[in-house]
């Protein structure tokens, strides 16, 4: 479904990625792992078209989004959840929810927000609420809802267990999961909590330094020693 | 922490309270000196000077026993200060009444009365301070206190609105709007719908707009060419004027809107310097700085306001038979702007329940989450800019049409500032902010018209208060675009 290869990019004279190929095949959950400064959520914002690609090739489905601008891109189907949340702060869940559907038919609205509500049944006692009056938990699934209401294929999840307590964390994990068996989107996320996200996914990559060091799928991953001794085991 | 709320305490730091009642009347002292004391004559052969010191020792000394009045509340004395102050503003207000103010230090019949007003303040506060001794009004809960008032005002906005129509309807009508009064209202009108069409570029969309004043020049200056050269009327040239304006709005757009915040700031700044430029040194197509005359006034639908009509026309008296009076031109122009400037409101509040609406806000908000939901940024925007743009040109025309003669000096950088200043003061987003702005700031300094050059002082004084107790704005509150009812229809509010 999405198809990385060769990709570079870089802020200025710091090249952030150099040289990434990674595969997501659809209705997978692709879990991707590092350290801080790895690449990781550049190689997230990449494929959205911000920074742009120095070299290298993204398809999407085949056809190639490796120039295309960001919004162009979003309408084909990918959805990201930012890192940091980024709902708006000042808008009230229902506004987010309906920006978040900007890109999909408006027919679909009312449907996509009873499925939404009816996930994250939150959501919807708080739907006059603004969004940043929302706790760290609540806003990190207001942006997942946000997203899912574009109808997207495939979801961009950069960081979504980030400054959660651990019991919302392993909720979030369950959403994504769900998210995952039931609505048939292919998922992509990255993660710093390594075993959380090596456990839910089919697959995981390793990066460090803007490489892929290390592929395979969650459970080989997670059995591997250098991935234990880096990732998993503190200190 | 426990918030224990203590009695009033009747101690009296007497040195404390005149060392800062004796501050406060030196800075009033130091500010009147120079501005109220001294006054340039024309004399012939050079300037003089006349002093009026005794005015400033009064506004001094009333400073001084006014912040008396306030330390002594604080201090929980409320009886001397409420005796006191009823004292003077009675004795004040009855001076006033009776005509006797001659003997009074300052000449100015606003300003007695203003100083009257406050005294009625400090009685009030006075009597509130007797009557919930331990509550003292600490700022916060002040604070909370002017945000109540204006979420009511929202609230209220739903009969408000219409009530404050009504009103602005029937102003021709009302016994003291005499030809003064309406052009004033007008002005207002003219900066209500300037405002209005500025909110949508900087409350709606969060992009800063210094050089507002441009577009409206645009307006003025196509209406004006096209009624001039074409023989175009008033209501043909008014939609064209909008679009030429719209035209230089996205023209100005898709360069600049890859900046941001100060950055557009000041591109924008330039924008409005460069069309004031060109207006003054392009000689042969706008007549320079000696401006555009004899721009034809608006008709009835075709009927003018002429007491003796060209042959074989019929002027508005004709046609209604009425006698002729000059007023019922301004009356007419009055409810032009009117429907204009309502125009304009509609169309916001409708724009902000589309999609493109909450476009704006959320690229306001955050820009790269806009992006990652797929909202095209520069055409959002360019539709922002266009669509404020052509607001102020329609505005510009219909300036235009009502003085009959433009030239470049009307579109000075001031003009945006004062523009703006109503959007930020109004509240950022706040439709009925903007209008108590306006009234506020355009017709503030016209009530202190008396006063010469010192309005400018009221002006800067509303500004200052806006600021102190408002700083967000007058009306600085955002309502949700729409809401799920009880069986989770959509409504939207207002």
């Amino acid at each position: 479904m999405l198809k990385v290869s060769g990709l570079r990019a870089a802020y200025g004279p710091v090249e952030a990625l150099q040289g990434v190929d990674v595969d997501v095949d659809a209705g997978e959950i692709v879990a991707l792992i590092g350290a801080n400064g790895a690449g990781k959520s550049t190689l997230l914002m990449t494929i959205c078209g911000a920074p742009r690609a120095r070299s290298g090739r993204i398809e999407f489905d085949g056809r190639d989004i490796t120039r295309l601008p960001t919004f162009e891109i979003v309408r084909l189907g990918i959805a990201q959840v930012p890192e940091g949340r980024r709902v708006f702060p000042h808008m009230t869940v229902l506004e987010n929810l309906q920006i978040g559907a900007t890109p999909a038919e408006d027919s679909y609205f009312d449907d996509d927000l009873d499925r939404v509500f009816a996930m994250f049944p939150i959501l919807e006692e708080r739907r006059h609420q603004s969004g940043g009056t929302l706790s760290g938990g609540e806003q990190q699934v207001l942006a997942i809802a946000r997203a899912l209401m574009s109808r997207p294929r495939l979801l961009l999840l950069d960081e979504p267990s980030l400054g959660l307590a651990p019991l919302v964390m392993k909720r979030i994990f369950e959403i994504i999961k769900e998210i995952n068996e039931s609505q048939e989107v292919t998922i992509f996320l990255v993660e710093q909590n390594a075993y959380h996200a090596l456990r839910l996914a089919d697959r995981g990559y390793v990066m460090a330094n803007g490489r892929i060091v290390l592929k395979g799928t969650g459970a080989e991953l997670l059995a591997d020693e250098g991935v234990r001794k880096a990732y998993l085991e503190g200190g | 922490m426990a918030v224990t709320t203590l009695p009033a305490q009747r101690t009296l730091d007497v040195p404390a309270v005149l060392k800062e009642c004796g501050l406060a009347a030196f800075v009033a002292f130091a500010l009147a000196a120079p501005m109220v004391g001294l006054e340039t004559l024309p004399l012939t052969g050079g300037l003089g000077i006349n002093t009026r010191f005794g005015a400033v020792a009064y506004a001094a000394v009333l400073v001084f026993f006014g912040r008396l009045g306030f330390a002594l509340l604080r201090a929980g004395y409320p009886v001397p200060v409420l005796i006191a102050s009823l004292v003077f503003a009675a004795v004040l207000i009855s001076l006033l009444l009776t005509g006797a103010d001659q003997i009074l230090p300052f000449k100015s019949l606003i300003l007695n009365w203003f100083i009257a007003l406050l005294a009625v303040v400090i009685t009030v506060r006075a009597a509130w301070a007797l009557h919930r001794p331990t509550a003292e009004m600490a700022a916060r809960e002040r604070e909370n206190v002017m945000d109540r008032v204006g979420i009511a005002v929202l609230r209220g906005a739903r009969w408000l609105g219409p009530l404050a129509i009504a009103v602005a309807i029937a102003l021709p009508f009302l016994p003291f709007a005499d030809r003064r009064f309406l052009d004033l209202a007008i002005l207002v009108m003219t900066y209500v719908m300037l405002g209005w069409g500025l909110n949508i570029v900087v409350g709606l969309a969060g992009l800063l707009d210094l050089g507002y004043v441009a577009f409206y020049a645009v307006g003025a200056y196509s209406f004006a060419l096209l009624a001039l050269h074409f023989d175009l009327g008033f209501w043909v040239s008014l939609p064209l004027a909008g679009l030429m304006a719209a035209g230089a709005g996205v023209l100005l757009g898709f360069p600049v809107l890859r900046l941001r915040g100060d950055y557009l700031a000041i591109v924008t700044l330039g924008f409005g310097e460069m069309i004031r430029i060109i207006l003054v040194n392009w000689y042969s197509f706008t007549n320079g700085p000696d401006g555009l005359s004899g721009i034809p006034r608006p008709s009835f639908f075709g009927f003018p306001f002429t007491r003796r009509p060209a042959e074989g026309t019929m002027s508005f008296h004709q046609l209604f038979d009425v006698d002729f009076a000059s007023i019922q031109r301004i009356i007419f122009l009055y409810y032009v702007i009117l429907v204009l400037a309502l125009v304009t409101n509609m169309f916001t509040l409708r724009l902000r329940k589309l999609p493109l609406g909450r476009a704006w806000e959320a690229l306001r908000e955050d820009e790269v989450a806009c992006r990652s939901l797929g909202i095209n940024p520069t055409n959002t925007k360019l539709t922002a800019f266009g669509i404020g743009a052509m607001f102020a040109g329609i505005a510009g025309s219909f300036f235009a049409t009502r003085q009959g003669f433009i030239s470049p000096e009307s579109f000075t950088f001031i003009e945006s500032a004062i523009i703006l200043s109503i959007v930020v003061l109004g509240g950022m987003g706040s439709q009925i902010g903007v209008v108590v702005a306006a009234i506020l700031l355009i017709g503030m300094p016209e009530w202190f018209r008396e006063l010469g050059q010192f309005r400018m002082l009221a002006f800067g004084a509303g500004m200052v208060l806006i600021m102190i107790w408002r700083p967000r704005g007058l009306l600085a509150h955002r309502d949700p675009t729409i809401r799920l009812n009880r069986d989770g229809d959509f409504e939207a509010p207002g």
